[in-house]
């Protein structure tokens, strides 16, 4: 099983159009290698749940996809447009590449509508009106079409989190990324934001999610990965993943983790 | 504890239902309770209260109880002449009103400095009240049109007015126009600076550092010694510049570097994940400063930026040493006249001059308050 790419998925995506493609990536902070050796293929339509140790590299990792992070060595061609410094293409990879975060990074001098709006109609020079209309969209799909009014910090946590998802699907992403979604969430609130976000699964969106979340794991993804000191050690279909890991640290880590 | 029986005593039985708060005492009461708590307490409020009395009697006596009302001269205004303590001289107030306004402003010419301040309180006032409506229009007409119109008006030589050089200019006018230039024109070089101060591209950070730290590190009085008699040394000789466009240039750029540093205070508040979250978007370097990072920034240093427009008013008065006369300078120049020298004469001057400031000062800052209240979007729950 080759790195990284290891693993069939659910229902054969393997020959749909490569969404990300990290070949050979490797970064350092200083001195300390952080991504070592990342090579990921990503198609369209495949859940990809990244798991690990924290300082493992799961977040840099996934941060390197819409270029939060810059990276020395390597590639990462997210939708066909190769990351370089070049602002104008990583902007245009941004524009289709929505995240969201561990803490949840909504604007909080806007409304939750304003938060979903600011992008289409400034990026995407959208038509105020037809954002309005996309934002009521998606924020009755994330279930709060009542709090359009509201600023973020009148809401709760798992609010929050739903109107980030919101707001990044408002730029019809052809990608989601999410970093750690769930973690800063009380424990009451996770399941909201883990269903919206498998309802998102089932409508075919591809996703990179780096979460902890076993149960949403293995219901949603069609690859696992597992990585520690910067290097993906594991990469299978959950199944395998959770009955028969390959890897010492991937046994490690589910044991202490499913206890 | 976890093997101990829970005592029934800590369980309420059924749903407690919502009850009223118990009244509390008014405020009033609330008050004079704490006023006269103990010994100490009593003794603190009741000495404040001296001291109170102490400065308000006899302000009160000297602005209002004592003071003249009418009259025509210096003789009115005289103890001899009243037959009791003299307070202020509010006649010499008077008399010299038009002057402490518009300075040597041509009195046939008043009505194009009364068109402006008109025009500029049409403008502010809507401008200022959130409710209404067309605020990009109304700020555009302010901050744009408006500078524009009172540039002709002021100066004229143009449309049929007649020119009026900017040497006469004084009084309120001219403190009103330095305020004026000097926060409006301050302010963007001041944002641009403090962008410019936290940039990643060490030459524009360094330029922005160079500029803040030069013009911090130099007193105003320099500044404006230098802007009215050097620079025109260091100017080619058919170059001239108004000596209060000098002043105001030199005003701006001093000013500019204060709010930069403000600003940048705000800026570093912002926390990173808030441009991260921009940046997810696809929103560029300056719809991520203008739309995210500094609606925010500048919300937080609103008191800071208020601070340094009042320090910016009132030391628009050190042009006198310019040989400007601003409202101050104006009301000191008063003193000399032998027609209103009275022993009272000065701090009357002082007090109206004081008065002013205070008035323009304190608007300013309640109005700032105001504005923290309402773009506080932090606590709603």
């Amino acid at each position: 099983m080759t790195q990284g790419n290891g693993g069939q998925d659910r229902d054969g995506a393997a020959g749909r159009e490569i969404a990300v493609e990290m070949i050979g990536v490797n970064k350092w902070y200083g001195q300390f290698h952080v991504l070592r050796d990342i090579n990921l293929t990503i198609r369209r339509g495949e859940r990809i749940v990244i798991c690990g140790p924290s300082g493992g590299g799961k977040s840099t990792l996934i941060r390197c996809i819409n270029r939060l992070e810059e990276w020395q060595q390597g590639r990462v061609i997210v939708g066909g447009v190769e990351l370089t410094a070049d602002l104008r293409r990583i902007d245009e990879v941004r524009r289709d590449t929505g995240m969201v975060f561990q803490h949840f990074n909504l604007f909080p001098h806007l409304t939750v509508m304003q938060n979903c709006t600011l992008a289409p109609i400034w990026v995407r020079k959208m038509p105020k009106r037809e954002a309005e209309e996309i934002a009521r969209h998606y924020l009755a799909r994330v279930q709060i079409p009542e709090q359009a009014d509201k600023y973020p910090n009148q809401l709760s946590g798992g609010q929050q989190q739903r109107v980030a998802i919101a707001r990044a699907l408002c730029m019809s992403p052809r990608i989601m990324l999410f970093d750690e979604p769930t973690s800063a969430l009380d424990p009451e609130m996770v399941k909201e934001v883990l269903d919206t976000m498998i309802g998102l699964a089932e409508d075919g969106m591809t996703m990179v999610v780096v979460s902890h979340e076993m149960g949403f794991a293995r219901q949603v993804a069609d690859r696992m990965i597992l990585m520690d000191a910067g290097q993906i050690v594991e990469a299978s279909p959950p199944a395998d993943f959770f009955e028969r890991p390959q890897h010492e640290r991937t046994k490690q880590f589910l044991a202490q983790i499913l206890r | 504890m976890a093997s101990a029986p829970a005592r029934s005593s800590h369980i309420s039985a059924g749903a407690i239902a919502p009850r009223p708060r118990p009244p509390e005492p008014g405020r009033l009461a609330a008050a004079l309770s704490r006023l006269f708590a103990g010994p100490l307490n009593t003794a603190l409020t009741l000495a404040s209260a001296m001291v109170l009395a102490a400065l308000i009697w006899p302000t009160l006596r000297f602005l209002v109880l004592d003071a003249v009302w009418d009259g025509a001269s210096r003789v009115d205004c005289l103890e001899e002449t009243v037959g009791r303590p003299v307070g202020a001289c509010w006649p010499f107030i008077a008399a010299r009103f038009d002057q402490f306004m518009y300075g040597f402003y041509p009195e046939l010419q008043r009505w194009r400095v009364n068109a402006v301040y008109g025009l500029g309180l049409l403008l502010l006032a809507p401008l200022l009240i959130p409710a209404v409506p067309f605020k990009r229009l109304n700020a555009l007409a302010f901050f744009v049109a408006f500078p524009a119109f009172a540039y002709v008006m002021l100066v004229g030589g143009r449309l049929g007015l007649p020119y009026v050089e900017t040497r006469v200019w004084g009084g309120m006018l001219i403190t009103l126009v330095i305020t004026y230039v000097g926060i409006v024109a301050s302010l963007p070089l001041a944002v641009l600076l403090a962008l410019g101060r936290r940039s990643d591209l060490p030459i524009i950070s360094a330029m922005a550092i160079a500029f803040i730290e030069f013009w911090r590190g130099v007193p105003l009085v320099t500044v404006l010694f230098f802007a009215t008699y050097m620079l025109p040394f260091f100017l080619p000789a058919d170059w001239s510049i108004d000596a209060l466009a000098r002043v105001l240039i030199g005003v701006t750029l001093f000013s500019a570097a204060y709010l930069a540093e403000v600003i940048r205070g705000g800026l570093q508040a912002i926390p990173r994940g808030q441009l991260e979250g921009a940046a997810a978007l696809g929103l560029g370097y300056w719809k991520t400063m203008g739309l995210v990072v500094l609606p925010q920034a500048l919300k937080h240093v609103i008191p800071g930026l208020v601070n340094s427009f009042i320090a910016l008013f009132k030391d628009t008065t050190l042009v006198l040493i310019v040989s400007m006369f601003d409202l101050l300078g104006q009301i000191r120049s008063a003193f000399a006249d032998p027609n209103w020298a009275t022993p009272v004469t000065v701090l009357t001057g002082f007090a109206f001059a004081g008065a002013i400031y205070f008035a323009v000062s304190f608007a300013m800052s309640r109005y700032a308050l105001f504005m923290e209240r309402r773009l506080n979007t932090d606590i709603r729950l």
